[in-house]
């Protein structure tokens, strides 16, 4: 791997200074662990002119319960989101996001925001610049086309993040600053399914916070799979939120990770609500994760298992969720 | 361009310029001399650079060495005090933890992290700790009997 090109080194004190930092030389990059842009940069995946180092920003750092909301900053590393009381007990599907991502000295370092603005991923794209040099570049970097879908116009590039289905699936929203002010938007909007530019944000918007809801009305589980069991992105990840009262099943969402260039939110869920979880509900929860699935060859394992494996996770989960929330 | 870069290592305030880029594994090993600590991937997928930032596991090669000003590092050349090495490092030595010993450094600086907040890990607890950190020698079996054995030490040999 190539040694780190030359660029300048910014730290902020506040977010506020962060983003005017960024607002004053563009063709910079936010930084917080660093467990996958150090890396990127290494391998000539990314250009920067300044890193602009987050760690020193105590305001991101901080998990606040207010009322019925916690808000977890975009720096709280993963390792501390995994251990927290109050995440264990009221969001289990985030603690097992979290606690799913690489190894336990990535999660010491490697944050919230970072997790949910990881850069897709791709066989043809994360791979040294001899690599990629030998098999001719790629649209999302250096080159012209896409070798996994020959004649596609986009990049398939797979987003992988783990934290954002759990999240998604618990309805979170995220606060954004910009140089304009702050604004608030539900996690799903972040995202599009364009390998390239998979997120909405606008250059140098800096994701602040995210705020979930403590609904206990509501339990939750996220799996994945991957080819180690441990330092690996999801192959496959899904998380599962739902809500059963009197023996019926009143609230249901479904999000996948690693199957799209974005975190996909299933639709049509309504169908299985108002009724015990049965067989047919099964198959529909099956039929509509099949519907929004988007799995490409990114990865060394084939697609159509990508997209089978998460459909039995999607029936997997909701049926461990419903036999133990009686 | 390099600045000053004020941080402790292994024990000792240092003060030194360098370069904004620099990762923390090219300061240590090229700046320090403190060649313990390996790279190995370079890409965070094996823990060989792992050393200790205010007492938490960290990959050298994946961080920035201004990223850590003011904190305290501790690599693996820290561990022996007075020429003697330490309980993990004897444990390893004596339990055939170690074959080729590149990824050595890195497994002990983890497991000193985990041992300092659960003295007495189970294996599980163990492997879960050392899950970043890849050998190709041992099959791990000798490494978590090493890391165990040195639970019921007390002090260095």
């Amino acid at each position: 791997m190539n040694a780190l090109p030359e660029f300048h080194y910014l730290r902020p004190a506040t977010a506020a200074d962060a983003v005017r930092m960024h607002a004053a030389s563009p063709a910079s990059h936010y930084i917080a662990g660093g467990t996958d842009l150090m890396p990127n940069l290494r391998r000539g995946l990314v250009t920067i002119g300044a890193a602009i180092d987050l760690g020193g920003v105590k305001e991101l750092g901080e998990i606040v319960e207010q009322g019925n909301t916690l808000r977890i900053g975009s720096g709280v590393s993963l390792a501390q989101i995994a251990a927290h009381p109050v995440v264990q007990a009221r969001l289990p599907a985030v603690a097992q996001a979290a606690l799913g991502v690489a190894g336990p000295t990535h999660r010491a370092a490697a944050t919230l925001g970072g997790n949910l603005c990881l850069d897709t991923r791709c066989n043809y794209y994360n791979q040294s610049e001899a690599w990629r040099a030998g098999n001719n570049y790629c649209m999302k970097r250096d080159g012209e086309g896409c070798r996994v879908a020959k004649k596609s116009k986009r990049c398939y590039a797979a987003f992988s993040g783990d934290v954002a289905p759990a999240l998604i699936a618990l309805g979170a929203e995220v606060e954004i600053l910009g140089t304009e002010g702050v604004r608030r938007q539900p996690l799903l909007e972040l995202y599009r399914d364009d390998g390239m530019k998979w997120l909405t944000l606008a250059p140098g918007e800096l994701l602040v916070a995210v705020q979930v809801s403590l609904d206990d009305a509501w339990v939750s589980a996220y799996e994945k799979v991957r080819m180690r069991g441990a330092i690996d992105f999801p192959l496959a990840g899904v998380a599962v939120a739902l809500r059963r009262e009197k023996g019926v099943l009143t609230g249901l969402r479904i999000a996948c990770t690693g199957v799209a260039s974005q975190p996909i939110a299933i639709d049509g869920l309504d169908a299985v609500l108002g009724r015990p979880l049965d067989a047919a509900a099964l198959a529909t929860i099956s039929e509509q994760a099949d519907l929004a699935n988007r799995s490409m060859k990114t990865t060394l394992v084939d697609a159509l298992y990508r997209r089978g494996v998460s459909l039995v996770l999607a029936k997997r989960l909701t049926q461990r969720l419903w036999d133990a929330a009686v | 361009m390099k600045t000053m870069l004020r941080l402790s290592v292994n024990g000792k305030p240092r003060e030194d310029a360098v370069a904004e880029n620099a990762l923390l594994i090219d300061y240590l090993r090229d700046a320090l001399a403190l060649t313990g600590t390996k790279q190995g991937c370079d890409g965070g997928e094996c823990g060989a650079c792992t050393v200790l930032v205010d007492g938490q596991p960290r990959l050298a090669c994946s961080t920035l060495a201004h990223s850590v000003a003011g904190r305290e590092v501790e690599t693996v050349e820290s561990l022996s005090q007075e020429g003697n090495i330490s309980r993990l490092q004897r444990s390893f030595h004596e339990n055939l933890g170690a074959q080729c010993g590149f990824c050595t450094p890195g497994m002990i600086m983890a497991a000193e992290a985990l041992l300092r907040v659960n003295p007495k890990p189970d294996r599980d607890q163990i492997r879960a700790a050392l899950a970043g950190n890849l050998c190709r020698c041992t099959g791990y079996v000798k490494i978590v009997d090493s890391v165990e054995a040195a639970c019921g030490r007390e002090h260095a040999l």
